[in-house]
């Protein structure tokens, strides 16, 4: 008994609807980040990530508002990402509501603004997000690098080494996506979660590759990661948030049921 | 109607305990509040707080707030999340060791960096963060229907090491077990987020809002 591993279902946001198919029968507006809160909040998520991909910056605005409207009746942790790039940013996403920001790329092009955050607003607050691709081959010991652009663009940096130095700067937690499984429904890159988990002294979110409710699982217990994050298996309504907990259960996961 | 408010010192964000209050309390009744007067006028107090010790303990003193927050822990009901519960105690190992209010006897330590998971034999990450089990130490009308070990959202890397076991309201397991709710006379002072916490979280916030100060 003891602290439970965490299930994070994340939302995809452009201009302020849920994008990437929300699928869900019975809901009026599948693309009301609102209502897709309230119902995972309903089947027991234990926090929810909203990601903002909207590219145009006037629409950047809508999103403070989702987060209001979210925080204003959804009471678990709210993680927001995708376009925080100053200390501006972060302040008005905890202003609206927010409990946690993600910070991907502007740590990659600027690390000290983690640092500058985390000073100002704490650790706890404070996610590192890394999106990190395999880079070596066949018999070659395993090494990932972090990469931008969506998995495009190499940095030529080293994901263990940033991970720890993210840590140092006060990253209080670290979303580690895998690039190479992302989007493919193949499961987490458990080498990859296991490796960062363990050279990282701050809690880890798996992400990227979910199909099944096995792989969660398999994150937790092989990669050794202290939540998963996952977005299709639970948007298309395959599995309820709380399906995947009792899978988790069943496996001898400390969850919240 | 009765009011409740809670004290802002600019310690971050306090939006997330006021709509969990809201939600509980109703809108008009919930104040977010720096004016001396204004708290000290409350009937209930929440004192909240995110991040350094030592920031917050300077913030309460340059605002004077903290001798607000003392006098109110001694007249009425008051609710310590947090950083709030910790600011409460006598010293904390924080910022190489930061004084802090002492209205309960005790000191607030740092979680070890070596602690494994007794099953498992995985290392225990810092911060604790998540949802993790409450157990109740005897009767508190602050428990009202919420059961014991009911799972609470927590994100700490220090703790309370209050000196008098009777102050200790819950135990949390985490490497060690540590008192994550104390509560003495009219001050009940929570580790974890009730705010965060859902059902169990808004039950406790709506117990605090009909709470009279007796345990």
């Amino acid at each position: 008994m003891g602290l439970a591993k965490r299930i994070i279902p994340c939302m995809d946001v452009d201009a302020g609807r849920v994008v990437k198919g929300v699928q869900f029968v019975d809901i009026r507006d599948a693309g009301d980040p609102v209502e897709i809160a309230r119902r995972y909040d309903e089947e027991g998520a234990d926090e929810l990530t909203f990601l903002d991909i909207t590219a145009s910056s006037d629409q950047r605005e809508t999103m403070v508002h989702v987060v209001e409207e979210v925080a204003g009746e959804v009471f678990i942790p709210l993680t927001v990402g995708g376009g925080i790039r100053e200390v501006a940013d972060i302040q008005r996403m905890l202003n609206a509501g927010a409990d946690k920001v993600g910070i991907n790329t502007a740590a990659v092009f600027k690390p000290e603004f983690v640092k500058q955050a985390a000073d100002r607003f704490g650790s706890q607050c404070i996610v590192v997000a890394i999106d990190a691709k395999r880079v070596s081959s066949g018999e070659q010991a395993s090494r990932w690098e972090i990469f931008t652009h969506g998995g495009r663009k190499p940095t030529g940096i080293d994901a263990v080494e940033w991970a720890q130095r993210m840590v140092v700067y006060g990253a209080g937690e670290i979303l580690l996506t895998s690039m190479d499984r992302d989007g493919t429904r193949d499961g987490f890159d458990i080498e990859l979660t296991r490796t960062i988990s363990d050279a990282v002294g701050v809690p880890v979110i798996a992400s990227g590759g979910v199909g099944t409710l096995e792989h969660l699982a398999q994150g937790v217990i092989e990669g050794k990661a202290d939540a998963v994050l996952a977005a299709s298996i639970f948007h298309f309504g395959e599995y309820t948030i709380g399906e995947a907990k009792q899978h988790m259960a069943d496996r001898g996961i400390e969850v919240r049921l | 109607m009765t009011s409740i408010v809670i004290i802002d010192y600019g310690m971050g964000n306090l939006h997330s305990i006021a709509k969990a209050l809201e939600h509980v309390a109703g809108k008009e009744r919930v104040i977010v509040s720096r004016e001396h007067a204004q708290i000290l006028a409350a009937d209930r107090v929440v004192f909240p707080g995110v991040g350094a010790i030592r920031d917050c303990m300077t913030e309460l003193k340059r605002s004077g707030l903290d001798d607000v927050v003392m006098q109110a822990a001694a007249e009425k009901p008051l609710l310590g999340v947090c950083l709030g519960m910790q600011a409460l105690l006598g010293i904390s190992e924080e910022n190489q060791g930061t004084e802090c209010l002492g209205v309960i006897p005790g000191k607030v330590v740092r979680f070890a960096d070596d602690m494994r998971d007794d099953a498992s034999g995985d290392r225990l990450k810092i911060p604790h963060m998540g949802w993790n089990q409450v157990h109740q130490q005897g009767d508190h009308a602050m428990w009202a229907d919420i059961t014991t070990d009911s799972r609470f959202y927590f994100v700490h890397s220090y703790y309370a090491l209050p000196e008098r076991e009777e102050d200790v309201a819950a135990m949390t397991p985490y490497g060690i077990e540590f008192a994550s709710v104390l509560a003495h006379q009219n001050i009940f002072a929570v580790q974890f987020h009730p705010e965060k916490s859902q059902h169990a979280g808004l039950q406790l916030l709506s117990n605090f809002v009909r709470w009279n100060g007796d345990a």
